[in-house]
């Protein structure tokens, strides 16, 4: 069989995605292009075209200054708790004890909880009235008030990264146990022989193994943080006094709240763009780490 | 096999265990709550086991009376079930084909990296655009309408799944059928994708699971009973009148239920598809 | 011949034109409620199902969306062909409504009927530029609630009057131990804030705009956020205020913790319902007070109308809706958690029986009503504003600089 027709059938094999991602994909990205020249209403006029306009205001405004350094924050802080607990738990369940399978079982869980009714969770445990945790802390003593952890904006943003971390850190943990168990048991037993202490051992017999996964579980996680909307929109909707509003609620409120659809898309394409560059960072990076550690 | 210490064993165990309580007390207390009588819910100090368990809200909410909080809330699950059903289907009837053609052909494979890339792409950047689009059709407020927008989700995800699915079937086997006779597609149903079953299986899963979860989209562009999904009814309820507590456990219990089922049941499934990708690099 | 010929099939076709709808009848109409404040839930419901029983060809399906989801849900349902056919409307919108075409114009369907019957303040929420988009439906204001029973063991004998008085009566409480924080209002970021802070602005005097330009930053605007700065800072306010919506005050006031809640007319019979509340009986409701030499007493303009969408494929049976549930006998009949916009009900003793205080304090308080600006861009001032308001109760800004960059973030 020739290989110009395996190419050509393989396209054609392709080209229903195809043709479904430029519809749902491509030409609304296009069109989002488009709109952000635009002073474009949400329903009804066409708006008129304004050049760069939208992109300069939304740039110099302190609103997304503001936005971009809480986003962030909430960015790097829950990712990386999320990748150190994550890693710390995969190497509890890699040691042998009764009850791993049910714990390994148990994982599954936070994952698999909506997201939606995780924040929604964790929004009635914050409650400052009758919430568990301002409950469990003064029964504890450990705290002489009920507190307002979701109107502070000290603790609102930190309440959220918590929120966010005990649902994605099983995550994190079944992907690092899993590349754990790749790693030959004589390696680390020939390692133990060479009087290696354990942070030696994890870092130089463990460590060159979970690089790859745990990258490529850094990268997904970042991306995903840096989109992040459901969690903050169910349980601060960006207050107090916007310290917890991200840049995916911003666009929100100006493309649909205010309406204002043209210079919401300029926004939500600056926020693409900031991902973008993160991802491919992190793909140079990838490529460095599965370099050295083969 | 290393020697362990005493302490060591005993350090090991500790932290199960509060691993076992990080994990295990939040979903215990949404489940607590909602079988707590408003009164214990709003007691200072806060009450940690109802005096009676009260399953009244469960039946509240999945009472179907015309026009009650019920049917609101179980139109919102047929909504929910209805818009995952349709995505997962058709993501899959994508998948397979372009996840077979990548895993064979190669030279063809940046293709299936510039969808996957899209990934990145925030839901924000699209949303306007696919808001009028679906306007101009008439698919707002619509399953069917959700279902198509959820394929910006499902499809690049099942297509890399199933890619790495085929990629774990040797050709030699196609290759074989083949000489004996048989045409491609005739090959592709008895052969391959018989072998592909459990891959094609978790693709599923995850793409049900990925679509349960969705709630931005569905916040957008869906107004009410008729297409409005579980995730949007739970958070409708969680910021409006929120006076019982327990009603919005109970919702959030109920719209747990199939994915943390779905995610016990198939756990071996689930855990080989998330880390596939991930170990491969 | 021919003509004749043609004038029957026209009468064919006109009369089959009348007959193929109503062969078809059954029209269903969507309409969008709230699931916070007056009405409840329960009570919309009741109303819809008496109106499907006088309208048996007319179908309604309900939907209820939180308030902060109510005009985003709106608008963005309007791009969708089969949308919503009757939405509630707050006050605020019908600018923007009329301005983006959101609603119908209705000025010709209200009667003199309506004219002369329903109370004349009630008809702002549903005007704009001289004509009408809807009718109005839940005629409210914020009170001052308080716990008799608490101010009663701290030794006060009357409610506060002004402003003042209230923070000396919840100093009172707090150091007798009664209470650690007396005071709820409901300040989270949202409109809930802007509400308590334009009572405070209508008391002290002060303007939203002056001009179609912001003037909150000056005079009473400044003054009234001074005060709520000061009675957070001190203490008599509950610090989780900036957390709470309306639903969460009345929790917090149903169930003790709080001496003195301001909240909107639903508060009064649901915290006086001894199936939930702790404090049934011990309910007291007050208009909420003014200031000294500037104000007597102090209240916002909280209504909401209802009216029929532009989109709706059947306004005259979504008007008929909305004409049935805005009726006085309806709203007569549902009187507990909303008071009717009708003038002569509130001598009715069907509706005031058993809520003697209520309508009392009504009374005053409804004529005293100060609007909140009407701009179609009142989304983004309102959003200016409760960032300005929140970082001053934080102590993360001055009230005089956060209410100047609110002004400049206004949009207007």
């Amino acid at each position: 069989m020739s290989g110009t027709w395996m190419t050509t059938r393989a396209w054609l094999l392709m080209l229903p995605l195809l043709m479904v991602m430029v519809a749902v994909i491509g030409w609304p990205l296009v069109d989002t292009v488009g709109l952000s020249f635009t002073d474009a209403k949400l329903v009804g006029t066409a708006g008129n075209f304004v050049g760069i306009d939208n992109y300069t205001k939304m740039l110099s405004s302190s609103n997304f200054s503001r936005t971009l350094v809480t986003t962030t924050w909430f960015a790097v802080a829950s990712v990386a708790i999320e990748m150190v607990i994550g890693v710390l738990a995969a190497l509890l369940l890699n040691q042998e004890f009764r009850g791993r399978t049910f714990l390994r079982a148990l994982m599954i869980l936070p994952w698999a909880l909506p997201t939606v009714v995780n924040a929604t969770l964790w929004r009635l445990i914050y409650n400052p009235e009758y919430g568990a945790l301002n409950g469990a802390l003064t029964q504890l003593h450990l705290i002489d008030a009920y507190r307002s952890w979701l109107g502070e904006p000290g603790t609102a943003l930190a309440a959220l990264i918590i929120a966010d971390c005990w649902k994605n850190f099983p995550l994190v943990a079944l992907i690092a146990l899993a590349a754990l168990q790749a790693v030959p048991r004589d390696i680390t037993a020939a390692s133990l022989v060479d009087g290696a202490g354990p942070f030696a051992r994890f870092r130089f017999v463990i460590l060159p193994y979970l690089a790859g996964p745990l990258m490529v579980a850094l990268v997904l996680r970042t991306i995903e943080a840096f989109k992040v909307f459901d969690i903050i929109w169910v349980m601060t909707r960006g207050g107090p006094a916007n310290s917890t509003r991200t840049l995916s609620i911003l666009v929100y409120q100006e493309a649909f709240s205010f309406q204002r659809a043209g210079s919401g898309a300029s926004l939500a394409l600056i926020v693409t763009l900031l991902v973008t560059v993160l991802a491919l960072a992190y793909a140079a990076l990838v490529k460095k780490t599965a370099g050295s550690a083969t | 096999m290393e020697r362990k210490s005493a302490a060591f064993t005993v350090f090991i165990y500790a932290c199960a265990a509060l691993l076992a309580v990080v994990i295990l007390a939040p979903i215990a207390w949404l489940f607590v709550m909602s079988i707590s009588p408003a009164a214990d819910l709003a007691a200072k100090p806060l009450r940690w086991w109802p005096q009676a368990a009260d399953f009244s809200r469960y039946q509240q909410l999945l009472s179907t009376a015309e026009n009650s909080a019920g049917a609101a809330f179980t139109a919102s699950l047929r909504n929910s079930l209805e818009v995952a059903g349709m995505a997962t289907v058709a993501a899959l009837l994508l998948a397979i084909p372009a996840g077979w053609a990548v895993s064979r052909t190669p030279s063809i494979g940046w293709s299936l990296s510039m969808v996957i890339a899209t990934y990145m792409l925030p839901p924000v950047a699209l949303a306007v655009p696919l808001y009028m689009g679906l306007s101009y059709l008439g698919l707002l407020n619509n399953v069917f309408g959700l279902a198509v927008v959820y394929l910006t989700i499902l499809a690049p995800f099942t297509t890399w799944l199933m890619k790495s699915g085929f990629d774990a079937i040797p050709r030699e086997i196609e290759a074989a059928a083949m000489i004996d006779g048989a045409g491609l597609f005739q090959t592709l149903r008895i052969i391959t994708l018989p072998l592909a079953a459990p891959v094609v299986a978790t693709s599923a899963l995850f793409a049900v699971l990925l679509a349960w979860d969705e709630f931005f989209y569905a916040l957008l562009f869906t107004s009410d009973q008729r297409a409005k999904t579980l995730t949007v009814a739970i958070a409708d309820l969680a910021g409006g009148r929120v006076s019982d507590y327990g009603l919005i456990a109970t919702a959030g219990v109920l719209a747990a239920l199939p994915p943390v089922l779905i995610g016990l049941v198939m756990q071996r499934a689930l855990i080989s598809g998330l880390t596939s990708g991930g170990v491969k690099g | 011949m021919l003509k004749s010929i043609g004038k029957t099939l026209l009468g064919a076709v006109f009369v089959g034109g009348l007959l193929v709808p109503h062969a078809f009848a059954e029209t269903t109409l969507n309409a969008l409620f709230m699931a916070q404040a007056a009405y409840s839930e329960a009570d919309v419901r009741a109303m819809t199902d008496a109106f499907a029983k006088a309208n048996p060809d007319i179908k309604v399906n309900l939907e209820f969306v939180p308030y902060e989801g109510l005009h985003d849900k709106t608008v963005l349902a309007q791009g969708s062909g089969g949308g919503y056919d009757v939405v509630l409307f707050d006050v605020i919108w019908p600018a923007e409504y009329a301005t983006n075409k959101v609603l119908a114009d209705v000025s010709s369907k209200i009667t003199d009927e309506m004219k002369k019957g329903v109370l004349p303040g009630a008809w702002t929420t549903v005007e704009y530029d001289g004509k009408y988009y809807g009718m109005p439906w839940i005629l409210d204001t914020k009170y001052l609630f308080y716990n008799k029973e608490i101010l009663e063991k701290a030794g006060i004998k009357s409610p506060p009057k002004t402003w003042d008085e209230l923070s000396e009566q919840a100093k009172i409480i707090k150091d007798k131990g009664l209470l650690a924080t007396p005071i709820a209002w409901s300040w989270s970021q949202a409109e809930a804030v802007i509400c308590d802070y334009a009572m405070l602005v209508s008391a002290y005097g002060g303007d939203f705009l002056k001009d179609g330009k912001p003037d909150f930053q000056n005079g009473g605007g400044l003054e009234a956020l001074k005060y709520m700065v000061a009675s957070y800072k001190s203490g008599v306010t509950n610090p989780n205020s900036k957390e709470f919506l309306e639903e969460d005050v009345r929790k917090v006031f149903e169930n003790g913790d709080a001496a003195f809640a301001l909240n909107w007319t639903y508060m009064y019979n649901m915290a006086n319902n001894p199936k939930d509340s702790k404090v049934a009986g011990k309910v007291g409701v007050v208009p909420a007070p003014g200031i000294a030499g500037k104000s007597e007493v102090s209240a916002v303009n909280g209504s909401m109308g209802l009216g029929v969408t532009a989109v709706s494929k059947h306004p005259d049976e979504a008007w008929k809706y909305v004409e049935f549930m805005t009726s006085q006998s309806t709203q007569n009949q549902y009187a507990k958690l909303s008071l009717p916009i009708w003038a002569s009900s509130y001598d009715d003793p069907a509706v005031t029986k058993g809520q003697e205080e209520l309508i009392a304090t009504a009374k005053v308080g409804l004529a005293a009503m100060y609007p909140r600006p009407t701009t179609p861009k009142y989304q983004e001032m309102s959003t200016a504003l409760q960032q300005a308001i929140q970082e001053s109760l934080l102590g993360s800004a001055t009230p005089e600089d956060a209410l100047k960059t609110a002004a400049e973030n206004s949009g207007l």
